[in-house]
Parts: C-alpha cells; structure tokens; sequence
C-alpha cells in the first residue's frame, strides 16, 4: 500500500445540484429515452465512486464532471475524460480502472468505453490513457487480486 | 398464631439483611414484613425489639441494612396510624443516626419517612423536626455524598422547609448557612430541581428584608448564577428538552423568590441578555419578565433606562426576524417573528405597564425611533426598501402596537406624539374631503408611514377589543388618541382606497395592497361602541372590498386579501353582534355576493366565484344557509333550462356547482348540524324538476351533467336522516313511475316482451336521455340509503332495477348491489331477503333463458356454451355487483353467484380447442359468448375491488370484518381445482385471469398464507397472459402481489422453493414489451432475489446475468437503472471478481 498520501490535503468542492429530469411522468409507453450525458454521470457517481486516497467522491473532487462525458448512443461510444487532482497523481490509472469497470457494468455490452486524462492535468498524460485503453493490459490488471480489491473498494457503495 | 408470623418475619428480617441475598429477593421481604405490620398481625414494637441486634451492632454492613430496613418499612406505612411514643422514639433514634455516616442511607429514609407523614396518622412534632433540622445542618456534609443520598438529604431540606416552618425559623443563620452549604456545586439535574425548589421556599421563609437571609442573599447568589442559562452537558435521554424546562422555570422562580436577589439578578440577567447565544437571550428575556412582575416597580425603576437600550438592542439589531422564504401572499412585510422577538415584546409589554409614564417617556423621547421616523421621507418607494430598514420598521412597528396595548392613556401619548408625524408623511389632512383623488398616489407613496399607521390602527383595536366592560370601552371613547384617529378616520380611509384603485397586478404593490386592505379591515371592525367610524364609510368600505371581489379578479392578491377581509369582518359582525353593522354587512356584502353564483357575468371564473361564496359562507350559520339556498336556487333553475331548453352554455357551467355542492358545501352541514334538511329539500328540488318535464335530450355535456348531478344526489342522500331518506325514496318511486319504462306493460302484465326483442336478434338501443336521467337518480338515491329506511313496494324495486341494467344501465347495478347488502334478512311476513335474492337472480340472469324446472330453485345453473350465447352481458356485470353486496355482508347466497361464474369461465370444457380471443372470429356467437366469459373474469375484480360509486362506508353499506380474506379462502380451493381440471386453453386463460383479480385484491397478509399454494398459479398466470397485451394491467398487479410475497418471510420460503420457475417468468417479464413498470418491477423483484439463500439461487446466476445484461439496453431509463443494480446484486453473490 502507499505508504504516504500523493495528495495529502486535496480541494474539496461542494457536490453541485442534479439537473433535474422533471418527475417520473412517463407519458409515451414507446418512446426510446437513449442514454445521454446526464445519465453516465449519474452512473458514475451514484455509486459514489471512491477515490482511493480520501474518503471524498470523484464529484466532491471534481476529478469527473458533467460536462467530461461525451456520449453517442447511436454509434454505441462513450467517452469520459477525468482530471486528477495532482498532476503527478500515480492514482490515475487506478481512478481510470474504476470508472472503465463501472461503466462495463452499467452499459450495455454494445458500447465502447474510452477513459482519458484531461489534456496536460498529468504528468504522464500519453502513458495513462494508452494504459486505460489498452483491452489487454486492462484485462490483466483485472487479473490482479490486489487491483481487483481495490477497485472494488472504491465502487463498494457508501453509506454516509 | 402467635408463633408463626415471629418467624416468618425473622426469616425476613435475615434474608433482607444478609448480603447474600438477590435484590428482589430483598424486596420481597420488606413488602412481606410490611403486609404483616400493615395488618396488625407484628406490632412495630415487637420488630424493633427483635431487630435491636441488626440496628446496633458494630459490623458496619450489617447495621446499615438493619437500619435501612426500618427506614423502608417506615416508608411503606405513610398512611397507617402510629402512637406518639413509637413516633418520638424513631425520630430520635434517626435523628442521632445521621451522625453515623456508614449507615447513613437508612436513616435518611427512616427520617424522610418520618417527616413526610400527615396529620392524622401520627406527625413528628415541632421540637423534634427541630432536632432533625439540627443533627442535620450538624453533622451532615451533602455535598461529599453519593447522588442517591444528596437526592435524599435534599428531599428532607425542601420537607423541613416545606411542612415544618415554625420548627426552622427559629435556627435563622445556621440554617441559611447549611443550606448554602449543602447545595454549592451541584451538577446532578433532578438534585437541581430540588435546590432551586429549596432555595424558593428558603425566600418564603424569611420573607422581610431584615432576616438571615439579607446576610446570605449574596452568597445563595452566587452558588445559583452560574446554572444561568440552564445547559446540560450530558443529555442522556429523549426528554431532555422538558427537563431542561422545567430546570429553566424551577431556577426562574428560584431568581424571583425574594426581592433581595434584585440586585445581583438584573445584572446578571442583561449582561447574559447582551451575549450572543441566542437560546441565552431568550432566557434572559423570559426570566427578566418575570422577574420584573415579581420585584415590583419601586425595585425595577432604576434599571428601566438599561432595560430599554437592551431590549432596543435585542429588537433592533440583534438576530433578526428572519425573511419569511415561503411567499404566502397574504402578509405585509414578510417576517417570521423570531422567539428573541417575541420574549422581548412581553417584557416590553410587562415594563410598559409596570412603569407606565416613565417608561413610555424613554420610548418616545428614544433619540433612534424619532430619527427613524423622521427619515421617512427619504425612503418612499417599497421596493428599493433595503432589508435591514424593513427589519426595522417591523420592530418600530412592534413596540408601538406593544406601548398602545398597554393602557388607554399610554395609546394616548403616543398617537400625540406620533401620529402627526405619520399624518405628515402620507401627507393627509383633516379636510381632505370625500372624492379627492389623493396628491400622494404615484409609484413612490411613503410605505413606512402607512405600515405603521397600520400597525397602530391594528393595535388600537386589540386595546378596544381586549377591554371588555363597556364602562372602559366608554372612557377609550372619549381619549385623545380616539379623537385623533375620527378625524383623521375619513381621510385615511380615502388613501386605502386609492391605494386599492391604483394597485395593479404586478407583485411589487403587494405591501401596499396589503396594508390598505388591512387597514379597511381594522377600520371596519372597530367594536360599535366606540364609533371611529361612521356608518357611511363602514358601507364604503364594504362596497370596496366587494367590488374587489366582483371585478378585480385578475389581480390574485389583492383579490385574496379581500376576501380574507370580508371574512374577518364577517366573523367580527357575528361574534360582537352588531346589529346595525350586520344589517348593512348582509344588503352589501352577503346579497352581492351570493348573488355571484346566479349572475350570468362569465368574465368571472367560476371557481372564484365559489371560493368566494364558500368563504364567506363558513363564517356563520346564516350565512352559509343564504348560500346554500341560492347555490341550490341556481343550480335547479339552470337544471330547468338545460333540461327544457337544452342550453349547453349552462350544461357547461352547471356541473362545477353541483361539485361545490357535494365537495364543499354539504360536508360543512355534515360537520355543523343541519344536513338533513338541506340534503332533503335539494334532493326533492332535483326530482320536482325531473317529474315537471316531460321530454329531454342532451348531447355531449350531459354525461359530465349528470355524473355530477349523481355525485350530488348520493351526497344529499348519505346526509339525510332515516325519515328523509323515505320522503325523497317515495319521491323517485313516483317518478320512476313516469318513465317510458315503466309505462310499458312489459313490467306489469310480466309478458317478456324485452326478451322476444332480444330474441329476436335487435340489440337495445339502451334507455332514452329521460329515462336513463331517472333511472340514473333514482340509483343515486338507492345506493346512499340507509340499513334501517324502509322500502316500500320492495320487488318492483328490484324488477325496475334489473330491466335497466338489462338495459346497460351500470348504476342501477350499483343499486342492486346496494340493496341486497343493506336489506334486512326478514324484509317482511311474507317476504324474505333469501327468496327475494332468487327473484332477482331469475330476473337478471336467466330472465331470458328458458331454465325449464329447475328455473325455480333460483340457484346456480351450470353454463353452457349456447346457454351463454343467450345471456346478456350486462347481466354478467349486475351480477357481479349483486355478489359484492353478498360478499361485503357475508350473505351465504354469494356461493350462487361465484358458481355461477365459476361455471361461466369454464363452460366450453367440451370443445378443448383453443381460440385466439380476437376480433376475427368467424362465428360472431362465439365472440359473444367469449367476451361473456370474459366479463365472468373480470367480476370477480368488480368482487373484490373497492368501490368508490357505491357499498362503502360513506353509503352506509354492510360491510363485514376480514370480508376478502375469507372470500380468498373459500375461492383458492375451488379455483385450484378448477385449474387442475381445465383441458382447454381458453377456459385457463379466463379462469387465471379471474384468480389474478382474486390474488391481487386480496390482503397481502392471507395469500403470504398460501403463498405455497398460489406462488405456481401465479406462475402459470405470468407464463399465459403475457401472450396478450390486453392483460397488462393484471400482470402488473399480479407481479405486485409477487414483490409483496417476496418481502414477507414465509412468502420467501415458498418463493426459494420455486425459484427456478419464478426466475424464469421473471427474466421473460424482463423483456415484457408493453408496459415499463412491469419491466422495472420484475428487475426489482430478481434484485430482491438475490439475497435469498444463495445455495438455491447460484445455478440460476448465469441466465439472471445474461437476462439482465439485455436489460441494460432497454430504452427506458428508469429500467436501465433498475438493471444496473440488480446486476451489481447478482454479479456479487458468488465472488468478489467482477464476472463480464
């Protein structure tokens, strides 16, 4: 385990008010209601994932925002860029793992997940996002019992 | 005799002092040492001798229980009679054991024992309380004790001082002294409710100025400030809040037991009042009030200046009201009075009245207020208002009301010294005279000088009202501040006036209009005694605000605030019975207004209209009956023209009357005496109007028209008492009788002339708009009637009743259903309920199939597919409400009608073919018969749905306890053997959709039961109609039953047994297309699924996961969320790794 915090003392953000959808209201039987930005994030975060240092979500450390969440639900492609907090931050990759596997998860098998870093929030920019992207590497890491655990503890729901 | 009490209580007497011993063992014997003494079977006597071993020895354990058991003995004897020398040699021997603090507990009980008996039954003496109260102030230090003793040594203190005063007084210093002595530190809450009860009755006891107490008032001080404000530190339990009450007020009256803590209390109490802890100034204020009740005015003058700057700080600048966020429209600035406020009003009020001139001198003279009036006119327009001055124009506004309340003369002084100012700044003037639009009407009018004016109008008027002897309102009368305000009466009124003509819709005039109607409000309500106002601008008044309510309705607020008024000055009219005010209310307001409801001005909404009306009706009797009677006037005069005319312009309107009429209006009579003959002269009205017209066709409105003339109707009818009802019964008899129907000879001469038409093959047109008017009421008045009416001519009722629901007529099924769950069992000699049921059956069912001989038992009869064929199907649904009527009173005629059903749904049993239920059958009698089939399914959810038409409480109907969960019982067998018995598809498919209503109206509670039993029907139910998307409402209340069992426990182990099958149905509704709730309810339920025991369920994880993951893709949203948790729960189950 890390012995001492990469980001000891990060900036807490408030969580920001939900855009709401209006009501449950469901007025066509039918109508398709595709998968839009709106509802990745809150896949994200309802689980409230975890960051693996601190005891805050992703959204209280802005590491994921609303607007990071490209989506096309015709062509089956998400796209989901995070900032870590630290530039030098070697928890990104671990962040990375944890929103890919949530969203394998959560989406139907049909899309396809890409995880970047924002562009120049770290240091090892190329590095990261190749490593995110990468089925096999990603795949082997899901091997790891260790990894595992550890991204299952960050997507374990909270109960705060 | 005499041996065996000795030892037994010598047994007693061991095991209570033995250590050895449980504690309820121990109190066992005391209460059984203390049975035989209370029944004189052991003198007290003979015990202390017997115990004079334990009571004396030298083992300190021993003694201390020893003496401890006479304390409690002593404690159970309060009320039996002891000689004076058994008393005097106890008191003595305790009185000398408080020295021996290793027994001390005992002798604290013996000795609260002791002085807490009464007279009569044997009381300590002055002397020895005396010699009590000497030991110990002598020997005892409290404060070194546990809490049980301090509790102990407290209680005995508040005694002494309590019961025994001549005793104590004579120790003077001392005690005073021990008494501070024994209470400095305590920390534990219930001895601190004793210490301040102690401290207050210590006051009484040297009540003048010169006592022992003088010398140690400083010091007894000192010991209770520091509680002040109460605090707890560790609140242990819930109650906390009321003990930290009852503390707080114990301790107030503690402060305010003798004027001589006046001089350490009122410092300490405004410099606690200048802290910022809001809960420590509201103490402060709370305890400043009373204690300024309690000192008098002499003590209290010097502090009077520091007093007022306090309190001006705790209302100016302290934490404010706060700005009211909801935005209730009626209010003026907005503010929520904070509970700072508050308590510095009351001490406001108490030093007003306390000091009177001289405090109201510092309040007028006040360098702050004047200069804030005085900075009126630089503040003119309410919206650029900042909070901080609105604040504090509300506190100025408050302290005046406050000064006003107080007295006739302190209004006085500050309407002179105020009110010109006032005057000045909405620039009014004696000789304004009617009819001059006032100069100051623009955009910026002075808004502080107007709330204020109010605010002092509002006041004025509590001083008025809250005077009550006429004697004083006479004197009010004739003071000057009265004087001022009649001049200005007039002039005033006009600026409210045109304050209200100037309003426009924008919220921003809001205050404004406010204040104005306000204004008008008080003014017209001043008692009548006291005439401020005269009669002419009392109607003025009037006439404004009803001229308000009839064509301002745009303006919403202005409207509102109206109304609020009228009703205010309406209740003011009734409670204070003013008879000339009254007279001009009722010709200007109460006629206009009512009036509103016949006018034909339909730039008016109607729902204001109403509002207005019912408002204003519910602040009397009289009035609501003038409302009332005209609502009832204009609905039967719009009926006659609707009716006779055909007027759809009416036909539109009228049905939200006769909504207010059964919503609003009828109710309130229920809640204030008088329904009855208001229910009984509209429900005559309404069949008065039907007989005197002959003729009646009505397009589309009339459905709306007469659904709530029905509403209406059953309304009156639950309303009107016993005799009532049969007045208005015989009414719809008679009028039943004028019916196209009836006239036929068809029902009298009892030739079958409907059934030839049907036989004939000619479909019935249904009744005609009359008929079916009549029909529908006379229903109306059937279902809503009472068990106990009686009803005459009984079987042509019924006859009448079945031929128009042969007609399709639903309301009469109603009726019929009403009836027989109401009819007593014996109707008359000759008639019963039983016999009059078979009657019916005859008449509804098989009326028109020749039934042969059996016909006559009246009973079930087995269908057959070409018996079906000729059976209406309106007779299927009357049916059905018949057996609800059965059904709810528990009538055993019910099983009729279930087999009959039963064999309906089962009836081609023969054919053992199945056929798709579509519109494209060949053979149109089949499609008959199957959709008979499928009414027989769809009455047994008419059986056990709850019904908000007719047989419910609010209709008087029978109903029986735990109804449905017997019905469920008798039915399950029979339907489970039905069910096993089936060949054919299609008589399965109407026999689980018939169990499905069954199950799913059925209490949670009785299918959790047979869960066991049901859990593979319901299966089956899913697995068969689901193919068809017309069953989705009953699989979506079936897939409810479903989640209901899987919460229940035993409902879970029947599920576990089948939770292969009950998965699969489960994973197949997952992709059920047609409804999404059934979709999200089925992933909730497989979500649910997954905490059963995972042994079962493991083998089905795969195909759950696999189902589950197609629903990721489900178009709805809702779903999608649904799946991912329900994913999550299951992808957990078997292991950690996360299974792709």
């Amino acid at each position: 385990m890390v012995s001492e915090l990469i980001n000891a003392n990060p900036v807490v953000y408030e969580k920001k008010e939900r855009r709401d959808r209006g009501g449950r209201a469901v007025l066509d039987e039918y109508a398709a209601e595709p998968i839009d930005q709106l509802e990745i994030f809150d896949i994200l975060l309802n689980g409230d994932i975890k960051d693996p240092e601190h005891p805050y979500s992703l959204e209280e450390l802005k590491v994921i925002t609303e607007d990071a969440v490209d989506v096309d639900d015709q062509r089956s492609y998400v796209r989901v860029t995070f900032t870590p907090t630290v530039e030098h931050c070697s928890m990104a990759t671990v962040i990375g793992l944890c929103l890919r596997v949530k969203l394998m998860r959560s989406l139907p098998s049909r899309y396809k997940v890409d995880i970047r870093v924002a562009p120049g929030s770290h240091a090892t920019e190329a590095a990261v996002n190749k490593q995110l992207n990468d089925k096999e590497r990603v795949a082997a890491a899901l091997e790891n019992p260790n990894l595992v655990d550890m991204v299952d503890e960050c997507l374990a729901p909270s109960y705060a | 005799m005499g041996g065996t009490p000795t030892i037994q209580y010598v047994i007693h007497i061991e095991s209570y002092v033995s250590s050895s011993s449980s504690e309820a063992q121990q109190a066992a014997s005391v209460d059984a040492i203390a049975v035989l003494l209370k029944n004189d079977l052991l003198s007290l006597e003979t015990l202390v001798r017997e115990m004079e071993m334990y009571l004396t020895t030298t083992d300190n354990n021993i003694r201390s229980r020893g003496i401890l058991l006479l304390g409690e003995l002593l404690m159970r004897l309060m009320s039996k009679p002891l000689d004076d020398t058994a008393i005097s040699s106890l008191i003595e021997f305790f009185t000398e054991r408080l020295a021996d603090w290793k027994a001390l507990h005992g002798a604290l009980v013996g000795c609260l024992a002791l002085l807490r008996r009464k007279t009569g039954t044997g009381m300590i003496n002055r002397s020895q309380a005396k010699a009590v109260a000497e030991s110990y102030l002598k020997t005892l230090q409290v404060q070194s004790l546990g809490q049980q003793d301090r509790k102990l040594c407290l209680q005995i203190l508040e005694c002494l001082l309590d019961r025994y005063r001549d005793a104590l007084f004579a120790l003077g210093d001392d005690l005073v002294y021990g008494i501070c002595e024994a209470i400095d530190g305590e920390k534990d809450p219930q001895c601190l409710m004793l210490i301040f009860h102690i401290v207050e009755l210590l006051a009484q006891l040297f009540p003048e100025a010169s006592g022992p107490l003088e010398n140690f008032a400083g010091d007894l001080f000192e010991i209770l400030e520091c509680y002040f404000p109460i605090h707890l530190t560790h609140p242990k339990s819930d109650d906390v809040d009321m003990k930290r009450g009852e503390l707080s007020s114990a301790l107030m009256l503690a402060f305010a037991s003798t004027p001589l803590y006046e001089p350490s209390v009122i410092p300490l109490l405004l410099d606690k009042l200048s802290s910022s802890l809001p809960s420590a100034k509201v103490e402060s204020l709370k305890y400043l009030s009373y204690c300024t009740l309690k000192y008098g005015g002499d003590r209290m003058e010097k502090y009077t200046k520091s007093l007022w700057s306090a309190l001006k700080d705790a209302l100016f600048t302290c934490p404010q009201s706060t700005l009211s966020e909801d935005s209730d429209p009626i209010d003026g600035l907005g503010f929520h009075e904070s509970e700072i406020m508050t308590q510095a009003l009351e001490l406001l009020q108490v030093l007003v009245r306390q000091h009177n001139d001289s405090f109201l001198s510092l309040i007028l003279g006040d360098g702050d207020i004047s200069t804030f009036l005085n900075s009126f006119s630089q503040f003119d327009d309410f919206n650029s208002l900042s909070t901080q001055y609105k604040q504090r124009l509300h506190a100025v506004g408050h302290v005046l009301s406050v000064c006003i309340k107080a007295s006739g003369s302190s209004c006085n002084k500050v309407f002179e010294s105020f009110f010109p100012r006032l005057v000045d700044a909405l620039r009014l003037s004696v000789e304004n005279s009617h009819g001059i639009v006032h100069s100051a009407l623009d955009a910026n009018f002075n808004f502080g000088a107007l709330y204020l004016c109010v605010e002092l109008l509002a006041a004025c008027r509590q001083l008025v009202v809250s005077s009550d002897e006429v004697a004083s309102a006479h004197d009010l009368a004739r003071d000057s501040w009265c004087q001022i305000l009649c001049s200005f009466c007039t002039s005033l009124c006009n600026v409210f006036f045109c304050l209200i003509q100037a309003s426009c819709v924008e919220s921003s005039w809001n205050a404004y209009v406010y204040a104005a109607v306000k204004g008008l409000e008080i003014l017209a309500t001043f008692p009548g005694s006291f005439i401020s106002v005269s009669k002419l601008m009392y109607e003025n008044i009037l006439l404004t605000l009803t001229s308000i309510i009839e064509s301002d309705f745009n303006k919403k607020f202005l409207w509102k605030a109206a109304l609020k008024a009228l009703v205010e000055i309406s209740l003011f009219v009734n409670k204070y019975h003013e008879d000339e005010k009254a007279a001009s209310f009722n010709s200007i307001v109460k006629q206009k207004i009512v009036s509103l409801i016949s006018s034909d001005d339909l730039n008016m909404p109607q729902s204001l209209k109403l509002e207005a009306i019912f408002d204003i009706g519910l602040t009397g009797k009289s009035f609501m009956h003038s409302v009332v009677s005209e609502l009832e006037k204009t609905i039967s005069a719009n009926l006659s023209e609707i009716l006779v005319h055909g007027d759809r312009r009416l036909a539109g309107l009228t049905p939200g009357l006769l909504e207010c009429y059964s919503n609003k209006v009828l109710p309130w009579f229920h809640g204030n005496g008088g329904a009855d003959e208001v229910s009984l002269s509209f429900a005559i009205n309404i069949f008065t109007k039907m007989e005197n017209n002959s003729s009646l066709s009505l397009e589309a409105k009339g459905k709306e028209l007469l659904g709530a003339t029905m509403a209406a109707m059953k309304q009156a009818m639950t309303g009107c008492s016993v005799e009532s009802q049969e007045k208005v019964l015989q009414k719809a008899i008679d009028l039943m009788e004028t019916s196209s129907f009836f006239l036929s000879n068809d029902l009298i001469l009892g030739t079958d002339l409907f059934n030839k038409k049907t036989q004939l093959g000619q479909t019935s047109e249904g009744l005609s708009c009359r008929d079916e008017w009549i029909a529908s009421l006379f229903a109306s008045v059937v279902i809503a009637l009472r068990p106990q009416t009686h009803i005459p001519n009984i079987r042509l009722l019924l006859q009448l009743l079945a031929m128009t629901l042969l007609e399709g007529h639903i309301p009469s099924a109603h009726a019929l259903g009403s009836l027989v769950n109401k009819l007593p069992l014996n109707i008359s000699e000759d008639c019963s309920l039983e016999e009059l049921i078979d009657t019916l059956f005859k008449n509804v069912m098989w009326r028109n199939i020749s039934i042969g001989k059996e016909g006559n038992d009246g009973g079930a009869v087995a269908m057959s597919n070409p018996r079906l064929n000729s059976l209406n199907s309106h007779a299927v649904i009357g049916l059905a409400w018949i057996g609800k009527g059965l059904l709810m009173r528990g009538h055993e005629k019910l099983k009729d009608v279930t087999i009959t059903f039963l064999s309906c749904l089962v009836s081609n049993e023969d054919q053992g073919n199945f056929l798709p239920f579509n519109d494209q059958m060949k053979d149109p009698t089949e499609h008959k018969v199957l959709c008979l089939r499928k009414s027989a399914a769809d009455a047994f959810h008419i059986l056990m749905s709850d019904s908000d038409a007719c047989l419910n409480r609010n209709y008087h109907a029978i109903v029986r306890p735990l109804y449905k969960q017997r019905f469920f019982n008798i039915m399950m067998p029979m339907f489970l053997s039905a069910i096993v018995k089936c060949v054919s598809s299609t008589s399965r498919c109407f026999l689980y959709q018939a169990f499905a209503h069954l199950v799913s109206e059925t209490p949670l509670v009785a299918v959790v039961g047979d869960a066991k039993k049901v859990l593979p029907v319901l299966m089956d139910c899913f697995l068969i109609l689901s193919k068809d998307i017309s069953h989705k409402e009953i699989i979506y209340s079936v897939l409810i039953v479903l989640s209901g069992i899987l919460t229940d426990k035993n409902g879970q182990e029947a599920i576990i047994e089948n939770a292969p099958m009950v998965i699969r149905r489960l994973i197949e509704l997952t992709s059920y297309p047609y409804v999404m709730v059934i979709r999200e309810t089925a992933i909730q339920c497989l979500g649910a699924m997954s905490e059963l025991a995972h042994a079962r369920i493991y083998p089905m994880r795969t195909q759950v996961l696999q189902a589950i993951t197609k629903a990721l893709d489900d178009p709805k949203r809702v779903v999608r969320l649904e799946a991912v948790k329900c994913r999550l729960a299951w992808a957990s189950i078997a292991s950690r790794s996360i299974h792709f």
